[in-house]
């Protein structure tokens, strides 16, 4: 198989590299926007182009659980999931983290219920941030058909040892089809070697895994996990290097930053909204404003050094969270402040709540926002939440 | 960028036609495209669009478009009023109708065809979105028969293809001559 270019939906190009992975358990539930992707890895299992086993369970519950079954026999393991279904797996998370083993599970960001609903935002997700699972969050369907054969290497690095939870927007990238570079066979083999471990049973040699812990070890536990965590940012770095060398596609460490060298006003963003904010800045850029854009391609771990590393000239910086933590503020802007406290000089900061069950986020608003941040020459309001295409007025 | 929405109703076709446009210019044209569907829970029946955006560089912008170049309406039922209002300065509204009088001052300008009796008399169904994808191309240029050939292809069975290729090729021609203009 050489490399081809086709035209496909985000679902359609995770599913492609899921397939050139070469995992050897699928164990999943369908759910919608997240469909698409066990559809088709069933059909490739049936014809053939896949030789993976394909494990159909009645939940998602199980799903993770025996996706944590499988990577504990050694096994290369992908699972797919969305929103509520997400939500039925909460349990099995932290044990397949916690027991360290590298399963990798495509998220297609759902709102949850309720109001209930099917569209997007990161409101699923981002509850599991604490889940002890690397999360990346990615901008097209070339990108999630790329980060998933990065995420297995990345996942299964022995520094690392870490799932990783690789996220596409519901509908806006899961349903939207568009033209992506198909890697050959070849390339990805050359890339992503077999799964190889120590950490699995057999019954030649048998060891005790996702074992119990008292106060006497858990400590030394939770410390290990949170090591092998932060040392995978240099682990991603790398993954991306040698995936540009081999492939011609790269797209940055934790983060990538996008026109921000001069900038004054910077905008953050997590997922799809990130393509049209890309826009946005070409234009800004052409009437010589000086604006700039930080895509946050991983939340965990989460890209400190990046937000130190940003330069002394930003005066402003705006968060767009498609997400809230009711009675506080979104989570992706949470973190962001709390890595700008690592700053000598602190921009202003102000969060964006949009994109909530799908809602629009116009370019229009996005302009308005960078007009915003440039106009409070450095002084936050105070309130710094604001709700983006609200019926009513900001309160 | 250029932008075409299609209108139908859930089981038309109206998003598998997206599809091939933006597969035609992409794939086997020089052109980048995204085809989106509504979005949303799928309603057999039920009014949808679908938009296919096309440019020749990579399109990042990922928001709804707020107004169109083309507007190719499959089931004349979901005309409505203020339909034109979606069209660009220059916009054209390619509409299937058996009765063009009925829809004269719903926009600037408007194409209709009876795709309805075209699919009939080729497909022995009224399946009318790739007949009104070959309205599209005949109207815009935007790419060739032959590039949507190669597009129907990779989506139908051979037989299947083969006659809508030639529905599309009928459209195509009858948009060309003006003979329903």
């Amino acid at each position: 198989m050489t490399g081809s270019k086709e035209f496909i939906s985000g679902n359609e190009a995770v599913a492609m590299g899921v397939r050139l992975a070469r995992p050897g358990v699928i164990s999943a539930y369908p759910i919608s926007p997240q469909t698409i992707v066990v559809e088709k890895l069933s059909e490739y299992v049936d014809d053939g182009s896949l030789a993976a086993r394909y494990i159909r369970v009645e939940s998602e519950h199980s799903a993770i659980s025996a996706a944590l079954g499988a990577s504990a026999l050694g096994a290369r393991t992908f699972t797919a999931t969305s929103s509520q279904g997400l939500l039925y797996m909460v349990e099995g998370l932290p044990f397949v983290s916690g027991g360290r083993f590298p399963v990798v599970m495509m998220n297609a960001n759902r709102t949850i219920a309720v109001p209930w609903s099917i569209f997007n935002d990161h409101n699923d997700s981002l509850l599991l941030l604490n889940s002890g699972w690397m999360q990346v969050y990615v901008e097209d369907a070339q990108e999630g058909l790329d980060v998933v054969i990065q995420a297995f290497r990345i996942a299964e690095d022995p520094t690392v040892m870490t799932p990783v939870m690789v996220n596409l927007d519901g509908f806006i990238l899961t349903h939207t089809y568009e033209l992506v570079t198909i890697p050959s066979q070849d390339q990805v083999d050359a890339y992503l070697p077999p799964y190889a471990t120590d950490h699995k049973m057999t019954l030649e040699k048998p060891v005790s895994l996702c074992i119990g812990a008292g106060p006497d070890w858990q400590t030394e536990f939770r410390y290990q996990q949170h090591g092998a965590m932060l040392r995978a940012g240099a682990v991603i770095r790398k993954a991306d290097r040698e995936f540009g060398d081999i492939f011609g596609r790269t797209y940055g460490g934790l983060t990538e930053m996008y026109r921000c060298d001069d900038a004054e006003a910077v905008l953050v963003t997590l997922g799809s909204i990130t393509n049209t904010v890309r826009a946005v800045v070409d234009s800004l850029r052409a009437e010589g404003r000086k604006v700039g854009l930080v895509k946050i391609r991983y939340m965990r771990p989460f890209p400190l050094e990046d937000f130190i590393g940003l330069g002394d000239q930003v005066k402003a910086i705006g968060v767009i969270d498609k997400d809230i933590s009711y009675g506080y503020e979104g989570t992706v802007f949470s973190n962001v402040n709390s890595a700008l406290t690592r700053r000598r000089k602190i921009p202003a900061t102000v969060n964006y709540i949009g994109g909530l069950a799908g809602r629009d986020i116009s370019k229009k608003n996005i302009e308005t926002m960078y007009r915003e941040l440039l106009d409070m020459d450095g002084n936050a309001p105070e309130d710094r939440v604001k709700f983006v295409n609200l019926r009513w007025d900001n309160e | 960028m250029l932008d075409v929405r299609w209108y139908g109703r859930g089981g038309q076709g109206a998003f598998t036609a997206a599809r091939l446009l933006g597969q035609a210019v992409s794939v086997y044209g020089d052109s980048y495209a995204l085809a989106s569907p509504s979005f949303g829970p799928e309603r057999r029946g039920a009014p949808v669009w679908s938009c296919t955006k096309i440019d020749g560089e990579k399109i990042v912008d990922r928001s709804q478009p707020v107004s169109c170049d083309y507007l190719v309406v499959l089931d004349e039922t979901l005309v409505s009023e203020n339909m034109g209002g979606y069209l660009r300065e220059g916009g054209v509204m390619i509409l299937n109708t058996a009765r063009p009088g009925k829809h004269t001052g719903v926009t600037h300008k408007l194409v209709t065809l009876n795709a309805t009796r075209m699919a009939l008399d080729i497909l022995g169904r009224p399946i009318t979105n790739v007949a009104m994808l070959g309205a599209l191309l005949g109207i815009s240029g935007l790419t060739g028969t032959a590039e949507a050939g190669r597009a129907l292809e990779r989506t139908f069975s051979p037989s299947v293809c083969e006659k809508n290729k030639q529905l599309m090729r009928r459209a195509y021609d009858a948009v060309k001559g003006g003979a329903n203009e």
